[in-house]
């Protein structure tokens, strides 16, 4: 996968690695996602953390990257740094040791998390490329952001297939949500397609791999499809940019 | 429905002179001419003992009035007004309505003092507020309404005077989760208002003993069995046409299925699936030369349409209703002279139940037509009636009750109060369903309801409940108990979503998963017609009529139940018997004379397994006949040893009586395949990746709590901040599998989706008793199975043709004799 000239490999665990730099992201844990929902009264298994930092913390021993970003909602909201229990704040610390970490600030954390180490950022540039939480409303060539949780639903034999996805169109891009009770946005919606109006291309996120899938092979939601005459165009359809 | 010709199938004509009826009530029957039937007055005697009472009798058998007679009897004697007497609670908040109709008619007559409420969901709030403020004397509600108030901190006051329990068609309830509801509610009655009595209205029913559970304690309730009508009247229609091989439409019979209707009064249709209704409903319309009223209903109609429908029944104004289960109970049409059903009846309770539905009156006999749509359910139909014949009903279906409704009912118990935990299990197990709940079971529960039940305990702060001094156990907050009461219920519904003509008029509600399977422009039958997708708007899907005639989308054309075992046992009877199936339509007959010839036909106990090449692919056929869902995991846990041993299985399909495997290598061995030990660590590898299972925990965890219901109307458009059920079952499976929420749905998937105790049973009774036939080709029982799998391999515009193509190759095939 290319981006503003950049090679990057797309991860299994829904990370985007930077060989060449020895570079990793991350987009929208939501850390303790299941704890905020239990304040509320919702009691959902308190185990999202510790399973969404098992990725992580997989997916860094195996590439060994030396830098770690994080694009924001890496925590589900203001508080779920201090919820985080023993164990997680452990793990996360173990993996935060001896590499060069940013957390840039996402709309649910606008505050960075004071007790944990690596520096916390509004946006960053590396190279071509310049990470941040939100889309840009005038980006800057290479840009890579979160925020969205891209989902799309691939037709096999019949039946959709609902995944997360990296969508790219060479020139920015929106990684998938990477915590394990983030939900998804249809990469058809024109919060996510409106941001490639040439066009993009679709890695979906396997179980084995991350594998590119043609445009043809993406289900459009009826929900987006052109409903009347009236008013806006019909839903953009993904369309191979070169 | 007028209420004379209701009321009129009440009465017997020479029965005992009444000694404990009132005279307000003697004279009230003898001015209609009509006697008090025996049944009715031995309610009366039972409750004058103080005993609680099992009423079994066919429909119209005036069994409505038997339970309410002891009520009424006590009102007019002591007096209304001292709050609610009578708790009436139904299966159908339609059939509320209708009792409440046909008893206000004598309560008028006989001047009798007193107030008749209905409560339901659909009840406006202020009157739900009156009701709960200044109760009337008698109620009809459902279980759902009845859970709700029993959450009401003033639940004592509302049920302290409680006389009487009048629990209708209690035989569709026991047996389901409202069944489980229903009986925890009546446990909980028994503490707050302990003299009460209970009345049971069922059908007649296998194992009465296990409903008279849901009534009282044995010994102190009694069971008053109705003068059965009239044996019903079955026949099969065997279309003049041979019986076709495959296939879920009956398309073959339409024609005659149309003049049928035409020379009867009025016929129920009754049909397995939504979409059979449809396009049975489309097919009678082109026939329907002479333009009789006939009408559709079905789920996903709009409650106004469906109203429409069931009040020009009433009139008596339509002569037929393509039906599917939302009219196997309800409100009676004295009308009906001829019940239709069309596919195979799976079970014989519910076959039962519809034949019920038509001819109330007691002395001519109720008429029913089967209309098998291809041989196997020829059998199937065969096998029902023989099973009718020798009285043989269905067992019940499920025993154990949900966890999850007992979860549902510890947080409404302790919304009403504090409660202590070894009196409530104690009231819980009292509750039939319930009764083999072991204490520590219990107490997860209740651990469950507090704090999530984790074995990290994350969550002590956000307590749902705390414990007080003295031990019992109180509810957090308010918040709690407004979440409980949003939450309230067993039934969860697929999410819907409402089906709308482009810029006209709503048409129903679909399910969501469909539609969002679907692309625009997609043909699909709905409504009894065919349209295009134009798309979804605001949660509402938008559709045109289209113009072509014939709808691209195929669903899936069987039930959703498999066949009783009951029902297949006697299949498998038949298909050992010489005798028996020498009474079979002629091409039957010789279809199994054949496969007798080219393969075997299976004798009691034997398992037949059949493997042939074909398209350089080996085959195994299978014929359990245990219904889809067991041969769905069975076909699972093969393919998985199939792998393993080195054959190469590239697929299966099952339907409700066989299942056939494909593969690059052939079996040659199937004992060990077919061992019982596949329930073991493969069952379990596979149930946990299940999408079945997956489902099944969704629904646990909206019923228990966990994940909350979405309320139509109140989803965010587009983008939706939530969480996936999916994603909360890997992540529970992987650091915490003995949840007790994941016991629970492994529980309910091994007896409903997966049924897994179905497969354990025919495992057991087969082994040592597998029948391998080592074919060279097809043979003509796999014939059918053979088909669907064809179907489901083609698709598109060419499907029909190709189909018809397979089969012609097929059967050839498998009926050439050398």
């Amino acid at each position: 996968m290319i981006l503003n000239g950049v090679t990057l490999q797309p991860d299994v665990s829904g990370g985007l690695y930077w060989a060449e730099r020895g570079l990793f992201v991350v987009a929208d844990m939501h850390l303790e996602k299941g704890s905020s929902y239990a304040a509320k009264g919702q009691l959902l298994p308190p185990y999202d953390s510790r399973a969404t930092l098992a990725i992580l913390s997989e997916a860094l021993a195996r590439l060994k990257p030396e830098v770690v970003i994080c694009l924001g909602d890496s925590f589900h909201d203001r508080d779920a740094a201090h919820r985080l229990d023993d164990d997680a704040r452990a793990m996360l610390g173990a993996l935060v040791a001896g590499r060069h970490w940013f957390w840039i600030a996402g709309n649910h954390d606008p505050l960075p998390p004071a007790d944990l180490a690596g520096s916390c950022v509004e946006a960053l540039a590396v190279g071509p490329l310049e990470f941040r939480h939100e889309p840009a409303a005038r980006p800057a060539p290479g840009e890579i952001c979160g925020h969205l949780h891209p989902c799309a639903t691939v037709r096999v034999r019949g039946r959709g297939l609902r995944r997360r996805c990296f969508v790219t169109d060479g020139r920015r891009m929106v990684m998938p949500a990477f915590g394990a009770y983030t939900g998804g946005l249809d990469i058809f919606e024109p919060a996510l397609s409106g941001l490639f109006p040439g066009g993009f291309e679709t890695w979906v996120v396997g179980r084995e791999k991350v594998r590119p899938v043609k445009p043809g092979h993406l289900s459009v939601p009826a929900r987006l499809a052109h409903t009347n005459g009236a008013g806006k165009s019909a839903a953009p359809t993904g369309r191979d940019p070169r | 429905m007028p209420y004379d010709a209701a009321m009129s199938s009440l009465a017997a004509r020479n029965e005992a002179t009444p000694s404990l009826l009132p005279p307000a009530f003697a004279d009230w029957f003898a001015a209609r001419g009509w006697q008090p039937r025996v049944h009715q007055l031995a309610v009366l005697e039972a409750a004058a003992r103080g005993d609680s009472c099992l009423v079994i009798a066919p429909t119209g058998g005036g069994k409505t009035l038997a339970g309410f007679l002891p009520s009424l009897v006590d009102l007019a004697t002591h007096g209304g007004g001292n709050g609610l007497h009578t708790l009436y609670v139904s299966p159908l908040k339609a059939l509320t309505v209708d009792i409440k109709r046909n008893l206000e008619t004598p309560v008028a007559e006989m001047k009798l003092k007193l107030r008749l409420e209905a409560r339901t969901g659909d009840t406006p709030s202020h009157r739900r507020q009156r009701q709960r403020r200044d109760p009337p004397d008698i109620l009809l509600t459902t279980p759902e309404s009845l859970a709700l108030l029993l959450s009401y901190p003033d639940a004592g006051r509302i049920f302290g005077n409680l006389r009487y329990v009048v629990a209708d068609e209690l035989h569709a309830m026991a047996g389901t989760k409202r069944g489980d509801q229903l009986a925890l509610g009546m446990a909980r009655l028994s503490a707050l208002a302990p003299g009460h009595r209970r009345i049971g209205l069922s059908a007649t029913v296998a194992e009465p003993e296990k409903l008279e559970g849901y009534l009282g304690p044995a010994g102190k309730v009694s069971r008053v069995i109705g003068r059965g009508g009239v044996k019903p009247d079955i026949r099969i229609l065997v279309s003049g046409e041979r019986v076709p091989w495959a296939g879920h439409t009956a398309r073959h019979a339409f024609g005659e299925l149309y003049d049928t209707i035409r020379v009867n009064e009025t016929t129920l249709v009754f049909v397995n699936t939504r979409s059979q209704a449809e396009l049975i409903f489309q097919e009678l319309w082109k026939l329907n030369e002479d333009a009789l009223p006939i009408a559709l209903h079905h789920g996903s109609l709009s409650v106004e349409g469906r109203r429409k429908v069931e009040a020009a029944m009433t009139r008596g104004d339509l002569r037929a209703v393509v039906c599917t289960s939302t009219l196997d109970l309800g409100v009676d049409w004295g009308a009906v002279d001829l019940v239709v059903q069309v596919g195979a009846p799976k079970g014989i309770s519910r076959m039962l139940q519809r034949i019920g539905r038509s001819n109330h009156r007691m002395d001519a006999p109720s008429r029913a037509l089967l209309v098998p749509a291809n041989r196997f359910e020829l059998l199937e139909c065969r096998a029902a009636l023989e099973a009718i014949d020798a009285g043989r009903l269905d067992g019940a279906p499920r025993e154990e009750g949900g966890l999850d409704v007992l979860a549902q009912h510890i947080l409404g118990t302790a919304a009403s109060g504090p409660f202590d935990p070894a009196a409530l299990y104690e009231e819980v197990v009292s509750a039939p369903p319930y009764a083999g709940l072991d204490r520590a079971l219990f107490d997860r529960v209740v651990e469950y309801v507090a704090t999530g039940g984790y074995a990290l305990r994350a969550y002590d702060r956000y307590k749902r409940l705390y414990a007080m001094p003295d031990g019992r156990l109180r509810i957090a907050n308010e918040r709690v108990a407004h979440q409980f009461r949003m939450n309230v219920g067993t039934i969860v519904e697929e999410p819907m979503l409402k089906v709308r003509r482009r810029r006209g008029r709503e048409l129903g509600e679909i399910e969501e998963y469909y539609v969002m399977g679907l692309e625009p422009g997609a043909t699909f039958l709905f409504a009894g017609r065919i349209w295009k997708l134009e798309g979804i708007r605001d949660n509402e899907v938008i559709v045109s009529p289209a113009k072509s005639d014939t709808a691209q989308v195929p669903v899936y054309g069987g039930g959703k139940f498999p066949p009783t075992t009951n029902v297949a046992e006697h299949l498998r009877a038949i298909i050992a018997d010489p005798a028996r199936r020498r009474r079979l339509p002629p091409d039957v007959q010789e279809w199994l004379r054949i496969q007798e010839y080219r393969s075997v036909l299976p004798r009691p106990g034997e398992l037949l397994v059949e493997t042939f090449p074909r398209s350089k692919k080996h085959y195994l056929v299978c014929y359990p006949f245990e219904g889809r869902p067991a041969h769905q995991t069975l076909g699972m846990l093969l393919t998985r040893r199939m792998q393993r041993e080195g054959l190469g299985p590239l697929g299966f399909m099952c339907n409700d009586y066989a299942l056939a495997i494909w593969s690059l290598r052939p079996v040659t061995n199937p004992d060990p395949l077919f061992d019982e030990d596949m329930l073991g660590d493969d069952l379990e590898e596979w149930m946990a990746e299940s999408s079945l299972l997956k489902r099944t925990f969704r629904n646990v965890g909206i019923v228990a709590g966990l994940i909350e219901r979405r309320h139509p109307g109140r989803e965010k458009n587009g983008r939706q901040v939530t969480f996936s059920s999916d994603l909360l079952y890997d992540v529970l499976r992987r650091y915490e599998p003995d949840h007790v929420l994941l016991q629970a749905t492994r529980r309910e998937a091994a007896g409903g989706l997966l049924d897994v105790r179905r497969l354990g049973d025919m495992l057991a009774r087969v082994k040592g008793r597998i029948v391998l036939k080592e074919l060279e080709r097809v043979s003509p029982l796999a014939v059918p199975i053979m088909l669907e799998i064809s179907k489901q391999m083609v698709g598109g515009d060419a499907e029909e043709d190709l189909l018809a193509e397979a089969e012609d190759t097929l059967v050839a095939e498998a009926t050439r004799l050398l």
